[in-house]
């Protein structure tokens, strides 16, 4: 694949382009699932790690200081074969590395970034579904969807915006606090 | 300011939608409070938080729109590993860990042998010191040799015991009685494969025993000793519980990781074992090959466990099989052995030190070929 392939997918990715995200699957996804299931696990273990890799991917494109430096197969099967290793040494303790037999990319540095993302979308994931309905539909719908407060008024059953905008103001006040509260238990 | 007013105010500063007038007002705002100003950053930094949130997770959701195309279109297998495959996952998944296990075996065995080599010779120190090599090779007059001194020591310590079969150990573990009358609990991994077995108490009395009960998912096993010269013994001091122990319990074992009992101590650390088996327990304490089949003990001289293995490359991490197991091994012997567990504990209230000396005549050596 040329260069300008490989960047033109990259960008599809940053902009959650659906087919740039089929491309990459297509290209990709067998090579790590052998790998996965050459080494202790499942098609099941493939897809998942297939998706953290992917992710971390996504943020790697997106941010603006990226440069591709190696070819998208190549980093993707550095992330999987890392974050595979990593699981079976957290199941298993003596887990021996593998043997490196193919090129790999130095990926630690965008793993630590992943791992500190992956852990913040946890903990917020955690604290919107301690939040509950409908504070939670609200704050996703005006933040993230970027609803404007009439829709959301008419949606969620409120008299009018202001209404709603109050209402969303003390759900995200509550949302705040079961977050920090799990940030500083360090749940 | 409400507080609503001022995250109002912090959002739509940051989406850009103030005028002019109102960044003025609202920095000038932000200099002069410094509560407003921590405010403003740490609202600003959640939504980035919420935003980014909801950014991954969009995102995870065309993860899983194309894995499901792809799944649809053949890309990807759907391969939900099913029969016969799923026995060669499990086998490649389980692979490493039969190796691990395979080779503590392997150390075992060798720790016995480099053991048999030092007993022989210091028993034989008189008349000749026969180096490893040539007992190896010589395996045939070296067994004649050690029948020989075996019968001699035997009758030399006036033992109750008859002379056992000379024969090379090649396993050495530990068990205990569960019942006066000659049963013994130890691994199944011990006896497994096991032609011979014969269990010593700490009086040095070797009796044979045969395995009456083997089941490897539990790793247990129970032995019964059909050794005429074996007598029954009473008032095994200690009881076996049937619930689940708590974490950070302090525990111990006795065993026979040396030809001499060893103690050692520790903690439970976790409710399940290795790779998250529910039928055992983590246990934090130091045990070596021959720990193997030994009881766990807690401070009211219950029997919570039976040590069954270690992590090899992690310190201290060692299993134990729950001996609520044990409730269930006899369960399936069917009671037709007429097994009875002991039901009084003479341990309670007892310190350690005072403990350990009532129990140790029932704790055995386990070894064989």
């Amino acid at each position: 694949m040329s260069i300008e392939t490989e960047k033109a997918l990259l960008e599809g990715l940053a902009s959650h382009d659906t087919s740039a995200i089929e491309t990459i699957y297509r290209e990709n996804y067998s090579v790590i699932q052998t790998f996965i299931v050459k080494n202790n696990g499942f098609p099941e273990d493939a897809r998942d790690i297939f998706q953290e890799a992917m992710i971390v991917l996504f943020e790697k494109a997106k941010s603006r200081s990226f440069v591709l430096s190696c070819q998208i197969k190549t980093y993707l099967y550095s992330v999987c074969r890392r974050l595979w290793l990593k699981k079976l040494q957290q199941q298993n303790k003596n887990y021996p590395s593998f043997e490196l037999l193919e090129e790999t990319v130095p990926v630690e540095d965008d793993l630590e970034v992943y791992e500190k993302i992956d852990n913040d979308f946890r903990l917020m994931e955690r604290a919107l579904m301690k939040l509950g309905e409908p504070c939670k539909g609200i704050l996703e719908a005006y933040y993230i969807q970027k609803k404007s407060m009439p829709e959301i008024a008419e949606a969620f059953g409120y008299t009018n915006a202001d209404n709603a905008k109050t209402q969303k103001y003390k759900c995200l006040m509550r949302l705040k606090k079961i977050f920090f509260a799990q940030y500083r238990n360090g749940e | 300011m409400d507080d609503t007013l001022l995250l109002d105010a912090i959002e739509r500063y940051r989406n850009g939608e103030m005028s002019p007038n109102e960044i003025t007002f609202f920095e000038e705002l932000r200099k002069n409070n410094p509560e407003i100003d921590q405010l403003v950053v740490e609202h600003t930094a959640f939504l980035n938080q919420l935003e980014k949130h909801g950014e991954i997770a969009a995102f995870r959701q065309q993860l899983h729109e194309a894995e499901n195309k792809l799944t649809r279109e053949g890309v990807i297998s759907a391969d939900k590993t099913k029969g016969k495959s799923a026995v060669v996952y499990l086998w490649t998944r389980y692979k490493k860990i039969v190796g691990v296990a395979a080779a503590i075996a392997g150390f075992v065995s060798l720790s016995t042998a480099t053991f048999v080599s030092k007993y022989s010779s210091e028993k034989k120190v008189q008349e000749d010191i026969q180096p490893l090599v040539d007992r190896k090779i010589n395996a045939v007059t070296n067994r004649l040799k050690q029948l020989e001194t075996q019968m001699t020591i035997a009758s030399s310590a006036n033992k109750t015991a008859h002379p056992k079969p000379a024969f090379e150990a090649n396993f050495r573990a530990t068990g205990f009685l569960i019942d006066g009358s000659g049963y013994l609990v130890t691994n199944a991994h011990v006896v497994d494969n096991a032609r011979n077995i014969i269990v010593e108490n700490k009086k040095g009395e070797q009796f044979i025993a045969t395995a009456i009960y083997a089941d490897k998912p539990t790793d247990l096993a129970i032995l019964k000793i059909t050794d005429t010269s074996f007598r029954k013994v009473t008032g095994l001091p200690y009881t076996f519980s049937k619930n689940t122990s708590e974490l950070g319990e302090h525990i111990y074992t006795l065993g026979y990781p040396r030809e001499e009992i060893v103690y050692s101590e520790g903690y439970l650390s976790a409710q399940s074992g290795y790779s998250g088996d529910t039928t055992e327990y983590q246990v934090s304490m130091s045990v070596n090959p021959g720990n193997s089949g030994g009881p766990v003990i807690n401070k009211n001289g219950e029997v919570i466990g039976i040590i069954s293995s270690k992590e090899t490359n992690a310190d201290g991490v060692v299993f134990a099989i729950k001996s609520k197991n044990i409730y269930t091994a006899l369960k399936q012997l069917n009671d037709s052995m007429g097994i009875k567990l002991p039901a009084v504990n003479t341990l309670k209230n007892l310190d350690r030190m005072q403990q350990i000396p009532k129990l140790e005549d029932y704790v055995y050596m386990v070894k064989g070929n």
